[in-house]
C-alpha cells in the first residue's frame, strides 16, 4: 500500500530583511509503501531535514504536493489545514528529531508517556509503556524521574528516542536519531525501528552514518543542490534493495 | 497574507467549540482590532502574538464580552446556544455565559481576585453567582477546583494578597475552570513569574489543556511560552492578524515579515 506520494515538492524561503529567496531543493519526488524505509542521501545543507520538516509541516512546501493515506482518507501534507496536521501528528505521522526539548520540570518518564495520554490512553498504561521504553534504549532507571533538562546528551536522545516511537504510528521521519548514541543504545534504535518497519510502519531518514540503520534501507532518495542542473530530485532514486 | 493558505479541514471533522469573525474593537479614532477571526477546537489552544499595542489582549476582552464590540460574530458550540452570536444577547445572557462557559485569568492578579476574600470563596463566587447555594457544596467544589490547579489546599482560606504569584494566578485558574466554561482565556498567565515558578504553572496548564476538552485562548508576548503550550498561533500587528499556523511553522518557517522580525528578535 502507498503510503505517502511526493511529486515535485520545492521549498524555498523568502528572507524579507534581505529581500533574497534561498532555494532549500526543488522538485523532489518519490513514493513511499508500508513497511518501507527511504534513506535520503546528499551533501551538506542540501535540504535533506528541510523536507523532512516539510513533510511534518514545521515549514510550510513552496510548491509541489505530498499525498499521504491515512486512515481517515488521503490528504496532501503540502496543503492539509492546520488541524488535520495536528490530528495526524497525534496519530499517524512521528517525528524523531536530533534533540529533545526537555520541559522544566517535567521528568523523563512523563515527558515519554505524554504521546499517549495524548491518545486518549489511562495514566497507568502510558507509564508503563514509558518504562519499558526507556528500558529498551538503556536510560539508568535511577534517573527515570528527574528532569532531562540536567541529562547528558545521549542521556536526553534516548528520552527523545522513546517519545518520539512510543506511539503508534503509520510513518515516521527520522532526522539524525543516532547522532549522539552510543553503540548499545544505537543497536536498540535498529531493533525496535525493525520491528516497526515489520508491522507496516513506514519510514524517511537521515542519517550522517547511514551504516548504522543499512539492514532497514529498501530505498536511497539523493537529493542535489538546487539550481545544479539537475531539475528532477529522485526521479531515479535508487532501489537498494534490488 | 491572514488568509490561509490552506485547505479547509477534512480528517478533522469536529467543529470548532469557539469561533469569532469580523472581530473589531475602535477606541474612538484608533481601530484598535481590525477584523479578526478566532477559531478554536475542543482541547486545542491558541496562541495570539504580537507587539504592546497590536490588538491581542483586546480580542481577549472581547472574547471574554466585557467589552461591546464594533462589529464582528461570535459563537460557542454548545446546545444551548446553537447559531447565537453572543454579541447579540442582552447583558442578563451576556452575564449568564461569561459566568458559565468563560474562564479567564488575567495577568494582574488584581483583575481577577478579591484580594480580602480567601482563596476558597473567590472561588466559591463562582458557583454562588451560577446560583448554589448549598455551603457544602460550595466548599467542596471550590476545593476540587484548586486541586485540580494544583493550588496547596492547606492554604485555601488564606487572603490572595498573602499568596505568591504563582498561587495567585492558581486561584484565578481555579475560578476560570470552577463551572467546566467552554472556553478558557489566558492573559500573560506567567508574565511577572519567577522563572521555576513560571515551569510549574505552565506544566499545570499543559495538564488541563489535555484533560478538559475546552478551548483555550492564551495571549503571551514571550515566544517560549508560546511555543511550549500554543497548538497554534496567530500574529498581530496592528489590530490585524498577519499570520496563523501551526507553532512550529511560524516560529521555525515565518512567512510575513512582521513575523520573521518578531521572531529573530527573540534572544
Amino acid at each position: 500500500m502507498t503510503i505517502l506520494h511526493v511529486h515535485e515538492l520545492s521549498k524555498r524561503f523568502h528572507i524579507h530583511q534581505i529581500e533574497r529567496e534561498v532555494a532549500a531543493f526543488d522538485w523532489v519526488s518519490f513514493t513511499l509503501h508500508a513497511g518501507e524505509f527511504l534513506l535520503v542521501r546528499g551533501p551538506n545543507g542540501v535540504g535533506k531535514s528541510t523536507l523532512l520538516r516539510c513533510l511534518y509541516r514545521a515549514y510550510v512546501p513552496s510548491a509541489g504536493q505530498a499525498m499521504f493515506t491515512s486512515t481517515a482518507g488521503a490528504i496532501d501534507l503540502a496543503r492539509a489545514a492546520d488541524v488535520d496536521i495536528m490530528w495526524l501528528r497525534r496519530s499517524e505521522i512521528g517525528n524523531v528529531s536530533q534533540f529533545l526539548r526537555p520541559r522544566p520540570r517535567v521528568s523523563a518518564l512523563d515527558l515519554v508517556a505524554e504521546p499517549l495520554l495524548l491518545l486518549g490512553h489511562d495514566w497507568e498504561t502510558a507509564q508503563r509503556e514509558a518504562r519499558e521504553w526507556l528500558a529498551a534504549f538503556g536510560l539508568k532507571p535511577e534517573i527515570w524521574s528527574a528532569y532531562p533538562a540536567t541529562f547528558s546528551g545521549g542521556e536526553q536522545q534516548k528520552v527523545n528516542l522513546a517519545r518520539a516511537l512510543i506511539a503508534p504510528r503509520r510513518l515516521l521521519l527520522l532526522d539524525e536519531p543516532t547522532a549522539s548514541l552510543d553503540a548499545e543504545a544505537r543497536a536498540a534504535l535498529v531493533e525496535r525501528l525493525g520491528q516497526l518497519k515489520a508491522r507496516g510502519v513506514a519510514m524517511i531518514g537521515v542519517f550522517h552514518h547511514p551504516e548504522d540503520v543499512r539492514g532497514l534501507i529498501d530505498n536511497e532518495l539523493y537529493l542535489a543542490p538546487p539550481d545544479s542542473g539537475s531539475r528532477r530530485n529522485g526521479e531515479e532514486y535508487a532501489n537498494v534493495a534490488e | 497574507m491572514a488568509a490561509t493558505m490552506f485547505d479547509a479541514p477534512r480528517l478533522v471533522i469536529t467543529r470548532p467549540l469557539l469561533q469569532a469573525r469580523g472581530l473589531v474593537k475602535r477606541y474612538g479614532r484608533l481601530t484598535a482590532v481590525d477584523g479578526v477571526d478566532v477559531t478554536v477546537y475542543p482541547g486545542e489552544m491558541l496562541g495570539i502574538v504580537g507587539e504592546s499595542g497590536s490588538g491581542k489582549s483586546t480580542v481577549l476582552r472581547l472574547l471574554n464580552l466585557e467589552e461591546a464590540t464594533d462589529g464582528g460574530e461570535y459563537y460557542l458550540d454548545l446546545p444551548e446556544y446553537d447559531g447565537v452570536n453572543l454579541f447579540d444577547l442582552d447583558r442578563y445572557h451576556r452575564r449568564e455565559v461569561r459566568i458559565n462557559q468563560i474562564g479567564i485569568v488575567y495577568q494582574n492578579p488584581h483583575l481577577g481576585l478579591r484580594m480580602r476574600t480567601t482563596s476558597s470563596g473567590n472561588v466559591a463566587e463562582r458557583l454562588i453567582m451560577a446560583g448554589e447555594r448549598t455551603f457544602a457544596t460550595l466548599r467542596r467544589t471550590a476545593r476540587e477546583s484548586l486541586a485540580v490547579s494544583e493550588f496547596p489546599l492547606d492554604r485555601m482560606d488564606d487572603l490572595p494578597i498573602r499568596l505568591s504569584g504563582g498561587m495567585q494566578q492558581r486561584v484565578q485558574l481555579a475560578k476560570a475552570i470552577a463551572l467546566k466554561p467552554a472556553a478558557l482565556l489566558l492573559d500573560e498567565p506567567t508574565t511577572g513569574l519567577d522563572v521555576s515558578v513560571q515551569a510549574l504553572v505552565l506544566d499545570t496548564l499543559i495538564r488541563l489543556r489535555r484533560e478538559l476538552r475546552i478551548a483555550t485562548v492564551i495571549v503571551s508576548h514571550d515566544l517560549g511560552v508560546i511555543r511550549t503550550l500554543a497548538d497554534r498561533v496567530m500574529v498581530m500587528r496592528r489590530g490585524c492578524v498577519v499570520e496563523q499556523g501551526l507553532t512550529d511553522q511560524v516560529l521555525d518557517d515565518p512567512q510575513h515579515p512582521y513575523t520573521q522580525q518578531l521572531v529573530h528578535a527573540k534572544l
